[in-house]
C-alpha cells in the first residue's frame, strides 16, 4: 500500500506538489480567508440592545451609522492621517540611514548598525511606549533638557503629536530594512555610468538612486502604514483627550457594548484603505522589494 | 513505521485522558469567578479552599462592560460568580445572567449596614440578586501645591483655571458625575437621580462634558495612568478613587482627596451567582466566607475600599491602625446618603416613566464625546 502511494507520487509531480502544499494552503484558507469572510459577513448583522445577542438579519445599518455619524469619520480620518504622517517621517529618516548602511559603511560598521536597528525590536513594545511617556511628560526628560537650555517647556505629552513621535520611533526598523535591501541591490556600475554621463551627486540621487529605491520605500511604507493603522495601544497610553483610533472604537464596541457587528463594520474601513494602498503599491513595483 | 506511530498515539491518548479524568473528579468543588483584580487574593482564597474544599479559578475583568460580556460569552455558564459593580449588576439581572440568592444562608448578612442589605443595584422587587461586598466613593483628587485654595466643589473640574491639567475616568458612567453636579447646581433641570436622566437632562450633562473637554489632559483608562499623570505633573486635579490617593500618598506625592459638597458617585460591588452555575453549594460557601468580618477587613485594607459588614471595623484597626476611620467603615448614615452608588442606566425612570436614556445611549454619547 505504502509502496503504491509512493509510486503514484513519483510518477505524478503535480500530485506531489498538491499533497505537499495542500496542508498549508488549507490552513491559510481556514484561518485567514475564513476569518476575513466571517468579519465581512458579520458587519451586516446587528445586535439586540437589551440582550446583546447578535441578530442574524441583513442590514446596512452599521455602515449607515459609520457614514452619518461625524465622530466615526473623524476617527477614521485621524487614524489614516497619522498613519500617513508616520510613514512619511519614517521614509525621510530611514533613507539616509539605509543609504549609509548599504553604500558607505564598512562591513564591520554595517553589522553594528544592523544590530542597532534591530535592538529595539527585542524589547517589549509596551516598555518602549512607556519609556516615551517618561521622556515626554511635564516633568520628563524633554522638558528638563529644554529647561537646562533656557527654552520654554514643550507640552506634547498626551497629544496627537506624541502619538506621531512614538509611532515613528516604533515602526522605523520596518522602514529601514526594505529600503536598505533595495539600495544594496543597485549595481555600482549604474552610479558610475551616471557620473560618466556628467551627472552630479544630486542628479544621480534623483534620477538613478531614488527611482531604484522607490520600491523599497513603498514596501517599507506598507509596514509602517498598516501597523499604525491597526494599532490601538499607543493611543491609549500616550494619546490625549481626542486621540481615538479606529482600533480603539473597535475595541470599545466589542468590550463595552458587545457590539461585534459594528466593530466588524468599522474594521472593514482600514481593510479597504489597505486594499487601495496595496493596489497602488503594486503599480510602483513594491512587491519585488519585499 | 506504522506500529510505533500507533503506539505513540495511544500513549498520547492515555496521557491526555488522565488530567481530564482528574478534572471530572474535582468538578463538584470548582468555582470559576470573574473578579476585579485584587478581589481574589490568596490571603483569603487559600483558607477558603482549605476549609471548604472548593477550588477557586479566577479571571480578572478589566471593566464592568467586559465583565458583562464575559458572563454572557458562550451562552453563559462558563463562570459561576462575578464581582459586579453597580453599573453592571442591573444589566446582569435583567439579562437573566444571574440568579436570586437567599440571604438567610449568609450568617453575616445581618451584620451589614442596612443600606447595603438591599441596595437598588442588586435588589429588584425584594429579591436579592447577590450579596453586597465592598464600596467606595469616587473622589475629587487634587495636587495640594498647585490647587489653592483646596476645592470643595466639583466645579473645580469645569474651571478653565486648570485647563490642560484635568483628568477624568474614561468610562460612560462618568456622565452621572456631570449629572450629579447639575442636580445640585441647576435645580431647574429637575434631576432626581444621576442615573435616571430623560433626554433634556441627559443632553445637559453631555454638553457640560463637551464644554469640559478642552480642559482635559487625558481620559484615564487605568488607575495607574492617573497615578502617572499626577506624579509627573501632567494633571493637578481629577476624578479618582481612594486607591489612587493611597498609592500617591504612599509615594510622597502632594495630593489629597475630598468628597465635594455636592456629594459623589460611588461604586458598590456585589458577588453575583450565575444563573447556570453547577456549583451552587460552593457559591453559597464563598458568599458566606467573603462576608465574614476578617475577610471583609483584609480585602478592605488590601484594595483600599470600605467593607459592608459593620463588624469588620475592629479587625481593620487591628490589621492597620486607623484604617477603619480612614475608609469610613464606621461612618454614620449621613455619609452614605451623599454617595450615589453606580447603577446601570435603563429606560425605566423609576417614576413610572419609560423615557430615560439607557446605557447604550450613554455609551454612544461617551464615544462621541471622546471623538
Amino acid at each position: 500500500m505504502r509502496r503504491r502511494i509512493g509510486g503514484a507520487l513519483f510518477r505524478r509531480p503535480a500530485l506531489r506538489g498538491f499533497s505537499l502544499l495542500s496542508p498549508p494552503v488549507l490552513a491559510f484558507a481556514v484561518v485567514y480567508i475564513a476569518a476575513l469572510v466571517a468579519l465581512f459577513v458579520s458587519a451586516f448583522w446587528t445586535v439586540d440592545p437589551f440582550t446583546s445577542l447578535t441578530v442574524h438579519s441583513w442590514t446596512l445599518d452599521n455602515f449607515r451609522q459609520l457614514w452619518s455619524e461625524p465622530t466615526y469619520r473623524h476617527v477614521a480620518i485621524r487614524t489614516v492621517s497619522i498613519a500617513a504622517a508616520v510613514t512619511i517621517t519614517d521614509a525621510i529618516i530611514a533613507f539616509p540611514f539605509a543609504y549609509f548602511m548599504a553604500r558607505l559603511a564598512s562591513p564591520h560598521m554595517r553589522a553594528i548598525l544592523f544590530v542597532l536597528v534591530l535592538l529595539p525590536l527585542w524589547a517589549s513594545y509596551l516598555a518602549r511606549v512607556y519609556s516615551w511617556r517618561l521622556i515626554l511628560n511635564s516633568n520628563g526628560l524633554l522638558n528638563w533638557t529644554l529647561d537646562q537650555l533656557g527654552l520654554p517647556a514643550a507640552n506634547i505629552a498626551y497629544t496627537n503629536t506624541a502619538m506621531w513621535i512614538v509611532f515613528s520611533y516604533i515602526w522605523l526598523p520596518f522602514m529601514i530594512l526594505p529600503v536598505y535591501a533595495s539600495l544594496e541591490r543597485i549595481p555600482h556600475s549604474y552610479i558610475e555610468a551616471s557620473r560618466d554621463l556628467g551627472a552630479k551627486g544630486g542628479r544621480t540621487l534623483r534620477s538613478v538612486i531614488l527611482p531604484l529605491a522607490l520600491p523599497g520605500i513603498v514596501a517599507g511604507s506598507i509596514f509602517t502604514f498598516s501597523l499604525t493603522l491597526g494599532d490601538y495601544i499607543t493611543p491609549v497610553l500616550v494619546g490625549g483627550a481626542s486621540s481615538q483610533f479606529i482600533g480603539n472604537v473597535v475595541y470599545d464596541s466589542v468590550n463595552q457594548s458587545s457590539n461585534l457587528p459594528f466593530a466588524a463594520a468599522f474594521a472593514v474601513v482600514p481593510l479597504a484603505v489597505m486594499g487601495v494602498y496595496l493596489l497602488i503599491a503594486r503599480r510602483v513595483g513594491a512587491f519585488e522589494a519585499l | 513505521m506504522r506500529k510505533p506511530m500507533w503506539a505513540l498515539l495511544s500513549v498520547l491518548a492515555v496521557v491526555l485522558a488522565f488530567p481530564a479524568a482528574g478534572v471530572t473528579k474535582q468538578h463538584g468543588g470548582t468555582l470559576n469567578m470573574i473578579a476585579w483584580e485584587g478581589y481574589t487574593q490568596p490571603q483569603w482564597v487559600k483558607p477558603f479552599t482549605k476549609k471548604t474544599g472548593c477550588v477557586v479559578h479566577q479571571k480578572y475583568g478589566g471593566s464592568s462592560d467586559e465583565m458583562v460580556t464575559l458572563m454572557r460569552s458562550g451562552g453563559g455558564g462558563q463562570y459561576d460568580l462575578v464581582s459586579a459593580s453597580g453599573d453592571a449588576s442591573l444589566r446582569l439581572i435583567f439579562g437573566k445572567d444571574v440568579q436570586a440568592v437567599d440571604p438567610s444562608k449568609i450568617p453575616d448578612f445581618k451584620n451589614f449596614s442596612r443600606v447595603f442589605q438591599s441596595p437598588p443595584n442588586n435588589t429588584v422587587d425584594g429579591k436579592h440578586y447577590g450579596i453586597s461586598l465592598q464600596w467606595g466613593p469616587n473622589t475629587l483628587l487634587y495636587n495640594t501645591k498647585k490647587v489653592k485654595p483646596a476645592p470643595t466643589s466639583w466645579s473645580a473640574l469645569y474651571d478653565a483655571k486648570y485647563k490642560g491639567k484635568v483628568t477624568i475616568p474614561d468610562n460612560p458612567i462618568q456622565i452621572a458625575d456631570a449629572a450629579l453636579y447639575l442636580m445640585k447646581t441647576k435645580p431647574s433641570l429637575g434631576i432626581k437621580d444621576p442615573y435616571e436622566l430623560n433626554k433634556t437632562q441627559f443632553d445637559a450633562a453631555t454638553s457640560l462634558l463637551k464644554k469640559q473637554k478642552p480642559l482635559i489632559k487625558k481620559y484615564w483608562a487605568l488607575a495607574s495612568d492617573e497615578i502617572d499623570l499626577f506624579k509627573n505633573g501632567d494633571a493637578v486635579i481629577g476624578a479618582s478613587w481612594p486607591y489612587q490617593t493611597n498609592t500617591l500618598v504612599a509615594a510622597k506625592a502632594p495630593v489629597k482627596d475630598v468628597v465635594p459638597r455636592e456629594g459623589a458617585t460611588g461604586w458598590l460591588d456585589t458577588w453575583m451567582v450565575s444563573a447556570k452555575t453547577k456549583n451552587l453549594d460552593c457559591a453559597y460557601k464563598w458568599l458566606a466566607w467573603i462576608s465574614t468580618p476578617t475577610v471583609q477587613a483584609q480585602q478592605a485594607i488590601y484594595f483600599g475600599e470600605t467593607p459592608v459588614n459593620s463588624k469588620a471595623c475592629a479587625i481593620m484597626d487591628k490589621l492597620s491602625k486607623g484604617s477603619c476611620a480612614q475608609y469610613h467603615a464606621n461612618a454614620p448614615l449621613r455619609y452614605f446618603k451623599q454617595i450615589h452608588f453606580w447603577k446601570t442606566p435603563i429606560a425605566d425612570c423609576g417614576n413610572g416613566q419609560k423615557n430615560c436614556m439607557d446605557y447604550t445611549k450613554w455609551q454612544q454619547a461617551w464615544t462621541q464625546l471622546k471623538g
